[in-house]
């Protein structure tokens, strides 16, 4: 292990991968603080540009812009309580009256400090149980990882939209319709490609990425009329005040940092989970764990209650590297995403990485020691400023945004279908959002469609067509049942309502 | 009786994956592999049937929340234009080349959504696009077509 991480160090501190996670960590942090802009449209926008780029450092850009993105919306959730990811919510329940009380800097330093705390404990997690996993997971077979995908799938859609779990399922389900596009991996017979030349290689991810999540934002903007520049304007009008923290406060951050740390990292490991569930979570236990009368202070300016969600929600962003590493299967709509880079540069994750690829596992994991230590330094002190910046209308960002969008898969294809078909993508998936159709379960679904296939057709074969592999091995079994138990769960929560 | 919005999708979501099924029995396998446990249309046959499945139940089973939109208050004008030169750009980009045709994108779509200020339109259309193309093909050296500005000997 000491050799891994020398070698992931060694990666990770070059120059160039330096750079990569400090223009990450800075475009993450602009693109986070526009409330409907998250990580997921910050890493879309950033796919093409990493193509230029060797895998490892790829992978190490797309990190930093993780987490500059989930710090972004930290901000606008503190300063004008408009949370600009949904695993920020929680932060501005006791952030805003803390930034209202003239604490905005403090709030700022008490969020900084408590996701670098979150995400730096976490990765040491990862840095031990990933290569543990690893092993372990060589055990896997195609039928558990058919099952293992299964489950994934159905724990984002159970956890995508609060009460929207057919809805979801049917996103899945197209999800995995549009990867079947394009010739079949084993006989290479078309299918679904309609006589058009342009479909045989499949659906590019990056134009259903793009289209669903970049472009599709951006008409929304437009189709709703919202100005995600005006509360960046705000922010760049608020009186931070001090950023240093008293004794009381200090010793307060350090008493809440662990335990939350603890929860955001194993709720980021479960599949669909993430971090909007470990920051809620971590937020609702810490409310258990405190004083009657830091109870009260809840919901009004509590260290506690702003240390707490911060500290989970970054230790879930490592925890959910923790499947996509040790399995290749992504537990969240992001890790999907860069799975699907992953497999652009030609790189299958999954437990051989850690051995085929050992620069890329430990750089990733290094990389993201350094993107915590670069958003503490750089951005905490900046973010009036980022703040400056991102005061640009929305007549200039939304052409940025479509002229990103369109310039990248231009980049890719030099196809002009290609564009065409991502507008149609962008107008249908515009569609499905206003109606509260989840996009997240769809990504997930088209990155793993392949290798679901894939699976399924073993798992048929070694078992001359039956079934009986689903419940022939103990632990597809048990994987199973989890996925009967979510989805019994869901029946009983829409049977419990009515 | 209204049907909500999001049962109209359903159904359609329905009559989707009913003719991804009859697709996906149309593809043709080879022989021998006719009557294997899997060939290449199992799977999407498998999928036609999971969608068909959900989009019934979403169909079926009562509304707990009411998703309806304001079509009112959504700005439908603004987004047709942008999506009609989106379309333009994407004629345009192979035709044209690069340079104009994103300059022109960029220029049009500040305009229809508002934009008057034609000081920062330009700066940010023309000078913007050619310092985007400098870095790409100048810098990172990634290829872009530009038949245009090769006519005129600025690129290579």
């Amino acid at each position: 292990m000491i050799e891994g991480i020398l070698i992931g160090l060694n990666t990770a501190l070059s120059l160039k991968n330096i750079l990569m996670v400090m223009m990450g960590c800075f475009f993450g942090t602009i693109i986070g603080m526009l409330p409907g802009l998250g990580p997921m449209t910050a890493i879309a926008l950033m796919i093409p540009i990493t193509y230029g780029f060797d895998p490892a450092t790829g992978l190490i850009l797309m990190a930093g812009v993780y987490y500059g993105a989930v710090f972004g919306g930290s901000t606008s959730s503190i300063l004008i309580n408009a949370p600009g990811v949904p695993g920020t919510v929680a932060t501005s329940f006791d952030g805003y009256p803390m930034a209202q009380q003239g604490k905005a800097g403090k709030a700022l330093a008490i969020a900084a400090y408590s996701s670098f705390a979150g995400g730096t404990i976490a990765a040491i997690f990862l840095l031990f149980a990933a290569p543990s996993l690893s092993k372990v997971s060589l055990a896997f077979r195609s039928p558990d990882y058919f099952a293992l995908m299964v489950l994934g799938l159905t724990a984002v859609s159970a956890f995508s939209a609060k009460g929207q779990f057919l809805k979801a399922m049917m996103m899945v389900v197209l999800g995995l319709m549009l990867a079947s596009v394009g010739q079949d991996s084993l006989s290479d017979i078309p299918r679904f490609v309609f006589n058009n030349m342009n479909l045989s290689d499949g659906i590019s991810f990056v134009l259903v990425v793009m289209a669903t999540f970049a472009m599709s934002e951006a008409l929304m903007i437009i189709l709703r009329g919202t100005d995600p520049s005006r509360a960046a304007k705000a922010i760049s009008l608020t009186e931070l005040g001090s950023i240093k923290l008293d004794k009381d406060e200090t010793k307060k951050t350090l008493k809440t940092i662990p335990r939350s740390s603890v929860i955001g990292f194993i709720v980021g490991v479960l599949p669909g989970a993430g971090s909007t569930i470990a920051s809620f979570l971590a937020y609702g236990m810490e409310r258990n764990f405190v004083s009657q009368e830091e109870k009260e202070k809840f919901g009004k300016g509590s260290v506690h209650g702003l240390s707490a969600p911060e500290t989970a929600n970054n230790a879930a962003c490592s925890g959910s590297f923790v499947p996509l590493l040790t399995l290749g299967i992504p537990g969240s709509g992001t890790t999907a995403v860069m799975l699907g880079a992953l497999l652009g540069f030609g790189i299958q994750p999954g437990p051989r990485l850690y051995m085929t690829n050992p620069e890329i596992f430990w750089s990733v994991i290094m990389s993201m020691y350094i993107g915590m230590v670069i958003l503490l330094i750089l951005n905490l002190p900046l973010i009036p400023y980022i703040a400056r910046i991102l005061a640009v209308p929305r007549t200039f960002l939304i052409p940025m945004i479509l002229f990103f969008s369109v310039t990248g898969i231009y980049l890719m294809s030099f196809n002009t279908f290609d564009i065409f078909l991502m507008i149609g993508i962008a107008v249908v998936a515009t569609g499905l959002r206003l109606y509260k159709f989840p996009m997240p379960p769809l990504i997930l679904a088209f990155v793993l469609g392949g290798l679901m296939e894939e699976n399924l057709r073993r798992s048929l074969l070694i078992s001359d067509g039956s079934f009986s592999f689903l419940w022939d091995r103990p632990l597809t079994a048990i994987i199973l049942v989890f996925t009967v138990l979510i989805f019994s769960w869901q029946g009983y929560l829409s049977f419990k309502s009515k | 009786m209204k049907i909500s919005s999001v049962k109209i999708i359903s159904l359609l979501f329905f009559i989707l994956s009913a003719f991804y099924l009859y697709t996906a029995h149309q593809i043709q396998v080879f022989s021998f592999d006719e009557n294997a446990p899997f060939n290449a249309k199992t799977f999407p046959i498998y999928l036609g049937y999971v969608g068909m499945f959900f989009a019934a139940l979403k169909i079926l089973l009562p509304e707990k929340i009411k998703e309806e939109v304001d079509h009112k208050v959504l700005d439908y004008k603004k987004v047709f234009f942008l999506i009609i030169i989106m379309i333009f750009y994407g004629f345009t980009i192979l035709r044209v080349g690069f340079f104009l045709s994103t300059s022109i994108f960029l220029l049009l779509a500040y305009y229809f959504l508002g934009e008057r200020r034609w000081k920062f339109m330009l700066l940010f259309s023309f000078p913007f696009v050619g310092l985007f193309m400098f870095l790409l093909h100048g810098l990172l050296d990634i290829y872009l077509r530009d038949p245009l500005l090769k006519f005129l000997g600025i690129i290579g």
